[in-house]
């Protein structure tokens, strides 16, 4: 089960680290991409309840990481109103990333105290009100970050090895959480709420559990995004939302293996998209799109999958089919 | 800003604050009656005033009279939600809601990138209808006309909508399949027509929201009523999903709080405004799930 998706993101690592650094960052920017859809499977995959908020904890992380890594001579310059503290404060990269996960992680399991009572409409609501807050909050408290600013000057150490021992590492934390008995209590909850509470099941404490881990991987792929590149709070709200659950759906939402087919394979297309809006050259004939085009094929494609095949491009299978051959 | 005319301060913000609960209520009309019967909360609806409004632009642009840009305006939604409930609704229906939900937001991103391809993000001027946002004068309080005009739309049309839904057999029908669908169906109410005519009706109301949008606001870009969507969506939620006047109401609450509250405060507190509110309706959602405006039922849960 773990084999396919560590093999897929060895593979786009290798590949992104033969061709031109140009095109390397479209394969880093899908590992990171990768990192945050497995956060959301975490939570949405194996719960069965959509959340719009993920990408609340996206930006919790970006924030984090990029407020403690941007160099102490540039901080005032780009953030005039940063507090005390944060503004005298600086660490290296492999910190501020765990940092980022912390901060995503407490995060999550403060909001989901209260939220995750919540089921259906309400929740994927309160979860949208969440995502809502956090951007106002973010767009405006200038005392913990660059306000309307974007970050820059945060050290670029998302590499394609960063990008790629990331994605791993996220893989396997979600692998080892979905075979845990944590998870397992979850899916079961998913499965049959009914038959999960006579077992002794509590829905709210697993879906609790899910919600903080995967906060905390989301805050994790936001530290490894904004040391790849310059984000204001415009970078980590609804498009995000809309492309990292897009990448959810089409994959595949049930299964770990679909996360990461969804992100990659959505990552190629939007990569490929978006050199054809700058124009390229196929076989003699020039392809010219006009800009816009990526989010058109995007919301099309995803529109299409859910209407034709609803499990996602994997059927919400894991790589190794172990439950058929039974 | 008069700071000595508190009273009139006050007044003025009451005044604009009606009139977006009113806009803000007519949108919940049309986002419930589309959830009553089909259970499904449309995403996409801001980007069905989007494209009402565009059309109105197109409209001003070429010159033509304003009742016939309206006629556009209608045509356009109308034509956009019938194809969104053929093409998108029709096959999902069985699936979950948090299915529709994600397919609706991509129909959503889908039409708001196709606006953004065909206009740019500039977007277009709507003007033909830009006479209705002179003021009245009343003791020193400017009372737009829109403001009353919406007002009245707004009231007229849950009106018309409660007189279809108590009076007609159609609205009979949409009542019976929001109650139970499988049983109204059992029971030889025609599922697609039900459904084509709530999301009609649903596009009817878009178009007017349109209307009134372009006229408060007439600068017209691809992500137009998308702001005010989300807002309407968590205002729907608050009130009830369920009915169209808890619906309507939730509706109009939100939009009076954004109003009355976005004109009381400072700039200092009102750029957090939208932050108390979504912190509002996560309480409201905490206590009361079902909606603020909605009788406890005796409804079993898990």
């Amino acid at each position: 089960m773990l084999a396919g998706p560590c093999l897929l993101v060895v593979a786009t690592a290798v590949l992104g680290s033969i061709v031109s650094p140009a095109t390397g960052v479209y394969f880093i920017t899908a590992l990171v991409f990768v990192a945050i859809v497995v956060a959301l499977y975490v939570f949405i995959g194996n719960s069965g309840v959509v959340s719009f908020g993920h990408i609340s904890f996206v930006a919790l992380g970006v924030w984090t990481a990029g407020v403690l890594s941007v160099p102490r001579a540039q901080k005032s310059a780009i953030m005039p109103g940063l507090a005390g503290f944060l503004e005298h404060t600086t660490v290296g990269n492999v910190p501020s990333l765990l940092l980022a996960a912390l901060v995503g992680g407490v995060a999550a399991a403060l909001v989901g105290l209260p939220l995750m009572r919540l089921s259906g409409l309400a929740a994927g609501i309160a979860t949208f009100a969440v995502l809502e807050i956090t951007h106002n909050l973010l767009r405006y408290y200038e005392k913990i970050g660059p306000g309307l600013n974007t970050f820059s000057s945060v050290p670029e150490t998302t590499g394609i090895r960063q990008a790629a021992i990331g994605a791993l590492l996220v893989i396997v934390a979600a692998f080892l959480y979905a075979r845990s008995r944590y998870g397992r209590m979850l899916r079961a909850t998913r499965e049959d709420p009914a038959a999960a509470a006579a077992t002794g099941v509590s829905m709210y404490r697993q879906r609790l559990v899910a919600f903080a881990l995967s906060g905390a991987i989301a805050g994790f792929a936001g530290g490894l995004y904004i040391h790849l590149l310059p984000l204001n709070t415009e970078g980590v709200y609804l498009d995000l939302t809309f492309i990292t659950l897009a990448m959810l759906v089409i994959g595949g939402t049930t299964s770990l293996w679909g996360a990461v087919v969804g992100a990659l394979a959505v990552s190629a297309l939007d990569s490929f998209l978006a050199e054809a809006e700058n124009g390229i050259k196929i076989l003699g004939a020039t392809l010219d799109l006009p800009s816009g085009t990526r989010v058109i094929a995007e919301g099309a494609l995803m529109a299409l999958v859910l209407i034709f095949r609803p499990g996602g491009l994997t059927g919400g299978r894991e790589f190794v089919l172990r439950w058929r051959r039974k | 800003m008069t700071v000595g005319f508190f009273l009139t301060v006050d007044w003025q913000t009451l005044a604009d604050a009606f009139a977006l609960g009113g806009i803000y209520a007519l949108m919940a009309i049309g986002i419930g009656l589309v959830f009553g019967v089909l259970r499904l909360v449309n995403f996409a609806y801001g980007q069905l005033v989007m494209a009402g409004a565009f059309a109105l632009a197109l409209g001003s642009q070429w010159g033509w009279p304003t009742w016939l840009s309206i006629v556009l305006c209608f045509a356009v939604v109308l034509a956009l939600s019938m194809a969104m409930d053929r093409f998108v609704f029709r096959p999902l229906r069985t699936q979950s809601p948090a299915v529709m939900l994600v397919a609706t937001f991509a129909v959503a991103f889908l039409l708001q990138s196709v606006a953004l391809v065909w206009f740019g993000a500039l977007g277009k001027t709507a003007l033909s209808l830009a006479f209705l946002n002179q003021p009245w004068t009343i003791a020193s309080v400017d009372i737009r006309k829109i403001s009353v005009v919406a007002i009245v739309v707004t009231v007229v049309c849950l009106g018309l909508l409660q007189l279809l839904l108590t009076r007609t057999s159609v609205g009979l029908h949409m009542r019976a399949a929001s109650q139970d669908f499988e049983t109204a169906r059992l029971l030889g109410v025609r599922a697609n027509r039900v459904i084509g005519g709530a999301v009609l009706v649903s596009g009817a109301l878009a178009a007017v929201v349109a209307v009134m949008l372009t006229v408060q606001n007439p600068t017209v870009t691809p992500d137009f009523a998308l702001d005010q969507t989300i807002v309407v969506l968590a205002g729907v939620v608050l009130g009830g999903l369920t009915r169209p006047i808890p619906a309507t109401l939730g509706g109009f609450s939100i939009g009076f709080a954004f109003g009355l509250l976005g004109g009381a405060l400072p700039t200092a507190q009102s750029q957090y405004l939208p932050s108390f509110v979504f912190a509002a309706v996560i309480l409201v959602l905490l206590v009361r799930p079902d909606g603020l405006f909605v009788r406890r039922t005796s409804a079993a849960r898990l």
